[in-house]
């Protein structure tokens, strides 16, 4: 286990893959692999097409062409399989409101079939873990976003995944609880060798945690490598300043289609 | 069977949990009952076609396991609105057991409306002819509110907003409701309505209801009880199906 970081079996492998919503090219032929039990970050403006590769690879999304293999499974056509090997914390709110916590992560155990001794376990350690123990039996509406967000990460390592992807994890998170996340993560990933797939904002997060980096922008990968490569290639001294360089200064707007729509809508009809 | 049941059991808080919806859906119904049936009772009896309340009450029941079942179906626009349906959608279990989990919950909890409803009903006035009886009705109601769930399901997998939920209901419920036979009698109707009776499904669950719990049918037990069962499972066929094919 402590030599996996070593190993070269590729646990993630991308070649040329393609993915186009009617006239919006999100992704645009891309070809990247992570080794088993390395940590791998994304990093991107908005828009950048982090979020389409991710839904790609955990099955949420069929591609338009190119190939995917995640732990050996095609996630198009090994849907199953591909899905038992990772867990996902993503980027937008994926709790049932009207549930409790501990509800959620039981919910979360039966599907992915965690025997029910392990599962209570595991469930009791993790909700400590997040600081939700006392409030684990109070429904998730009443929670803030920084809690349902632990509350989420929690779920994410319930079945103790191969592959962990994280969509932008800390967003909303305080410092104290940020730091936490990422030294479990980091432990989690040396002690079990969980290969990590994460997006973030967070520069400094970035360059503390992630093994090696893929800026993207516009669908496309424009470079990749350790932080130190990154700042030789850019002849920059920070990974803010090389992403800076490589990404350019301009604001990006997040194509926000039927799906904001929906949601004001929503917001607007109100919850039942 | 872990995740069938699963799904089925957050079906059933949820619909226990949103006791304003529950009230709600009750309202309803009853005050059709009541408007309906004594409003008219009289006229009923006059042209000769007996006790309206009898007649009305397995079609109030059926209306208020409709609305329960389609709208516990429709769920599937709220899960994707609020997130839960990714966390569905990217677990290592078929679309099939997701989806019979759900639509079985969702019927479970239309059924246990229909069954207030009928006891609503019978307080307000409403007679059965046989206690024994109520077995074969439950059956209908279950296999109505399946066939409704599913149907929802089956719609709300497609939809990508809210925008269409207006819609789903004036243009599907009301007149899936309002052409059945569940208000009026299906005998010497113009032909045109006649033969729209005749497609529309939730007839043959009115029919069978009515049927088992007061004795009167028109198209016969047999009849109903193969229309509203095949129905059912081609619908969970075609719903599977389409939820399969779910992309977020």
């Amino acid at each position: 286990m402590v030599n996996e970081k070593k190993s070269t079996k590729k646990i993630i492998e991308v070649e040329n893959l393609v993915k186009n919503f009617e006239e919006i090219k999100a992704v645009k032929n891309i070809s990247f692999s992570v080794q088993a039990g390395e940590i791998f970050a994304f990093l991107g403006p908005n828009g950048a097409g982090k979020t389409t590769t991710i839904k790609m690879l955990t099955t949420l999304l069929h591609p338009t062409s190119g190939k995917l293999l995640i732990n050996g499974f095609d996630p198009v056509h090994q849907q199953s399989d591909a899905r038992a090997s990772f867990g996902i914390i993503f980027q937008d709110p994926s709790l049932d409101d009207e549930l409790t916590a501990l509800e959620n992560l039981e919910f979360h155990g039966v599907l992915y079939k965690v025997p029910k001794k392990i599962r209570r376990e595991r469930i009791n350690q993790l909700l400590k873990f997040v600081e939700l123990w006392d409030r684990r039996n109070d429904l998730v509406k009443h929670f803030s976003g920084g809690m349902k967000r632990r509350l989420e990460i929690a779920r994410g390592l319930l079945h103790h995944p191969k592959i962990l992807f994280l969509d932008e994890p800390t967003i909303g998170l305080d410092p104290q609880t940020r730091n936490h996340l990422w030294n479990y993560i980091k432990s989690l990933n040396e002690k079990e060798g969980m290969t990590v797939f994460l997006t973030t904002h967070y520069m400094e997060e970035a360059a503390k945690i992630a093994d090696r980096i893929a800026i993207i922008d516009h669908g496309k990968i424009i470079k990749q490598g350790t932080v130190s490569d990154l700042k030789k290639a850019t002849k920059t001294n920070s990974l803010e300043e090389a992403f800076l360089k490589l990404t350019g200064h301009s604001i990006r707007e997040e194509t926000a289609g039927a799906k904001e729509g929906f949601r004001a809508h929503a917001r607007a009809w109100g919850r039942r | 069977m872990g995740a069938i049941y699963i799904m089925w059991l957050r079906q059933l808080k949820r619909y226990w949990r949103s006791k304003p919806r529950m009230l709600g859906s009750l309202a309803q119904p009853l005050l059709f009952f009541v408007a309906l049936g004594f409003g008219l009772g009289p006229i009923f009896q006059k042209a000769g076609s007996g006790n309206y309340l009898e007649f009305l009450g397995p079609g109030i029941i059926t209306m208020s396991i409709l609305f329960t079942a389609m709208f516990a179906g429709i769920e599937v626009i709220w899960d994707r609105q609020f997130g839960f349906l990714k966390e569905t959608l990217v677990a290592p279990v078929s679309r099939f057991k997701i989806m019979l989990g759900r639509t079985l919950g969702g019927a479970t909890t239309a059924t246990l409306q229909g069954v207030v409803i009928l006891i609503l009903t019978f307080i307000i006035g409403f007679r059965i002819s046989n206690p024994w009886n109520l077995i074969p009705a439950l059956i209908f109601m279950f296999l109505t509110a399946m066939l409704f769930t599913a149907l929802g399901t089956a719609i709300a997998s497609k939809l990508e907003d809210m925008q269409a939920f207006p819609l789903i209901i004036n243009f599907l419920i009301m007149p899936i409701f309002f052409l059945s036979g569940a208000l009026f009698p299906l005998d010497n109707l113009p032909s045109i309505l006649t033969t729209i009776t005749r497609i529309n499904p939730l007839s043959y669950c009115v029919d069978g209801l009515r049927g088992t719990l007061t004795g009167v049918y028109n198209f016969g037990m047999g009849v109903d009880l193969l229309v509203v069962s095949v129905l059912s499972i081609i619908v969970l066929a075609i719903g599977s199906y389409v939820f399969s094919k779910t992309e977020v």
